[in-house]
C-alpha cells in the first residue's frame, strides 16, 4: 500500500497460503491504517477470502506474519485478547447464526466469553448485558421492537437483518478490526445499500478499521479508501481508492474496471 | 407486430397456501426484441419465465394455464442462473450437446457429435473438443455457460429464456456471456426474455424492460427511458441503488 503517516494496525507480512500442492495465496503483504478501510477486490479463486481468513486466525499461512499494533499474532492459537479484536462477518448471515439460539443469546455469547462487560473482574448483571444487547440492536438500525427481537430466532428474520444481527454481534466485542466478507454478495440491491452505510457509519463513530472483501468494484469505491486487486493469489496492485479509478494500473486491473464499468449504469443515466 | 409471446392476466400462486406469488400481471413480447424482466428476490420474475417455459418448480401453480400464449411454430429454449448444476456431470459436453441434436433434429450419432463439437466451438469452446471429450468439471463456469448455451441452441429456437445467466460468473466472463448472447441474438434474429437482478446488465443487453415488485409489474417502457427518467419510486430506489464506478464514460 501507499505509504502513509499513520502507523498500521494490522500488518500482513509476506502471506503465503498453501492447500496440498495449489498456492491459494502467494507472498501478499498490506498494512491497514488505524481508521483505515481497504477493500480487497478480484474475481473468484483470486485469494482473497483465504487472505482474509488469515488475518482472522482462521486459517494457518504456510509463510508470512500476522502484525496487530506492531505484535505478531500466532498464525491460529491466538490469545482470546487477540481474537476479540479482530473480528469476521462473513458473505451468507444464515451459516453463521445459530438458528436454535435466540438473537439474546447470539449477541451476548461473545462479549460474555470476552468480558467485555466486566469491571475488575465483575460479572456484569443479566440487566447490564440485555441493555447492551439493545444498545448494539439500536446502533445496526434494529432498535425498534429490540425487546422483542431479543427473544426471536435468525429464522424470523430476513436476509438484511439477519447480517445486520452479525454486525451487531462482531461489534459486541468492541473490536479494532473488522473483516467483512462479501457482507452484501447475498443481499438485494437495496438491502445492500444500508448495510454498507452502516458499515460505514461503525468505521467513523467506532473508529473501526476495515478489511471488506468484494468482487464489486462500486462497493469497495462506496466504502473504502484503499483498493488491493488479487489474481491467482498474488496483489496485482495496491492503491488509494481515487488512484485506482484514475490509473488502474497492470493490465489485469484495468480489464477488471474495463468489464465492470460495461455492465454497470453511467452517471448520466441515473433518474 | 404481433406478439411472439402473450401473457394476459397470468397468476401464480403457492398451491399449499394460496398465496399470490405472480398476481395477474400481463405483457406482450414482439419478434426480435430482447425484454428484461427486473426486480429484487421474491419479485416474480423468474416464476413468470418459469410459467412461460413451462417449469413451474414444485409447491406453486398457475392460476390460468390459458394465460400464456406463444405464437405458433415458434420454439423455446431457456439458459439457467447456474451452468454448472444444470449440466450432467457424469457425461462428457459433447456429448450431452449431441443428445439433444439426436433428439430434436434426428441426426445419428456420428453426425450429431461433428456438429455437437462445431457448436461449442463457434461459441468459444477449445478446438480439442473436437477429438476429446470434457466433463463440466473440467470447465470453467463460464465454458460450462457456454455449454448451456449450445444445449438451447441445438434446439434451434426463436425465443431464448435467460434466467440471470451471468449472475454466478465473475464480471469479466460475465461481459464475454452477454457479448456472445448479443452477437447470437442478432446472427440468429433470436427473440430473448432476460430474467435479471441486475440493472447494469439489464441496461447492457435489454431493449424494453419490466420492473417486477411482490409479483407485479411496477413500471415498464424502453430501458432508457426507465432507467433516465423512472416514473415510480421503487424503480427510482432501484435505480439509485447502482453503486457508481468511478470514471464511467457517459454512454
Amino acid at each position: 500500500m501507499t505509504p502513509t503517516a499513520s502507523p498500521a494496525l494490522l500488518e500482513l507480512r509476506d502471506i503465503t497460503v498453501r492447500y496440498g500442492g495449489f498456492t491459494a495465496v502467494d507472498h501478499v503483504s498490506f498494512s491497514l491504517p488505524r481508521g483505515g478501510a481497504l477493500g480487497i477486490v478480484g474475481e473468484s479463486g483470486a485469494g482473497k477470502s483465504t487472505l482474509a481468513r488469515v488475518a482472522a486466525g482462521l486459517v494457518a499461512p504456510a509463510g508470512g506474519q500476522v502484525v496487530l499494533d506492531g505484535q505478531t499474532l500466532a498464525p491460529i492459537r491466538r490469545t482470546r485478547e487477540q481474537r476479540r479484536r479482530i473480528q469476521m462477518v462473513f458473505q451468507n448471515p444464515d451459516s453463521t447464526l445459530n438458528p436454535s439460539h435466540s438473537i439474546y443469546r447470539i449477541l451476548s455469547e461473545g462479549m460474555v466469553l470476552h468480558h467485555t462487560l466486566e469491571t475488575n473482574g465483575v460479572k456484569p448483571s443479566r440487566e447490564a448485558i440485555t441493555q447492551r444487547c439493545l444498545e448494539l440492536l439500536h446502533m445496526v438500525g434494529l432498535g425498534e421492537d429490540a425487546h422483542d427481537i431479543l427473544h426471536r430466532h435468525p429464522q424470523a428474520f430476513s436476509g438484511g437483518q439477519r447480517q445486520r444481527i452479525a454486525i451487531a454481534r462482531a461489534l459486541g466485542v468492541k473490536p479494532d478490526v473488522l473483516i467483512a466478507d462479501e457482507p452484501t454478495s447475498a443481499l438485494d440491491v437495496s438491502v445492500q445499500h444500508e448495510i454498507l452505510d452502516l458499515l460505514a457509519q461503525m468505521r467513523h463513530t467506532q473508529g473501526l478499521s476495515l478489511m471488506l472483501i468484494t468482487h464489486d468494484l462500486g462497493v469497495a469505491n462506496a466504502l473504502c479508501d484503499c483498493i488491493m486487486v488479487m489474481r491467482g493469489g498474488t496483489s496485482v496492485v495496491q492503491k488509494s481508492t481515487e488512484q485506482f479509478f484514475a490509473d488502474p494500473g497492470p493490465q489485469y486491473a484495468k480489464d477488471l474496471l474495463t468489464a465492470a464499468r460495461s455492465v454497470s449504469i453511467a452517471p448520466n443515466m441515473r433518474g | 407486430m404481433s406478439a411472439i409471446i402473450s401473457v394476459k392476466n397470468l397468476g401464480i400462486h403457492a398451491t399449499a397456501s394460496g398465496r399470490a406469488l405472480v398476481d395477474g400481471i400481463s405483457f406482450d413480447v414482439h419478434p426480435g426484441e430482447t425484454v428484461g424482466l427486473v426486480g429484487e428476490s421474491g419479485s416474480g420474475k423468474s416464476l413468470t419465465l418459469r410459467a412461460i417455459m413451462g417449469l413451474l418448480p414444485e409447491g406453486v401453480t398457475l392460476t390460468d394455464t390459458e394465460s400464456i400464449t406463444v405464437a405458433e411454430q415458434k420454439r423455446l429454449a431457456m439458459i439457467f442462473q447456474d451452468p454448472v448444476s444444470s449440466l450432467d456431470p457424469l457425461t462428457g459436453v459433447v456429448k450431452q450437446v449431441a443428445e439433444v441434436l439426436r433428439y430434436n433434429q434426428h441426426m445419428n450419432r456420428h453426425e450429431a457429435r461433428v456438429q455437437a463439437a462445431d457448436l461449442l466451438i463457434s461459441l468459444g469452446l477449445p478446438q480439442s473438443l473436437r477429438t476429446a471429450d470434457r466433463y463440466p468439471g473440467q470447465l470453467s463456469g463460464g465454458q460450462c455457460q457456454r455449454v448451456g448455451i449450445a444445449i438451447a441452441l441445438a434446439t434451434k429456437p426463436n425465443i431464448l429464456l435467460c434466467d440471470e445467466p451471468t449472475t454466478a460468473l465473475d464480471v469479466t466472463v460475465q461481459l464475454q456471456i452477454l457479448d456472445l448472447l448479443a452477437d447470437l441474438r442478432q446472427r440468429l434474429g433470436l427473440t430473448m426474455l432476460f430474467v435479471t437482478h441486475n440493472l447494469g446488465v439489464a441496461a447492457h443487453v435489454c431493449d424494453r424492460l419490466i420492473v417486477m415488485q411482490h409479483g407485479h409489474i411496477v413500471e415498464t417502457g424502453p430501458t432508457t427511458a426507465v432507467l433516465h427518467h423512472p416514473q415510480q419510486e421503487y424503480t427510482r430506489r432501484l435505480v439509485s441503488a447502482i453503486l457508481p464506478i468511478p470514471g464511467e464514460q457517459h454512454r
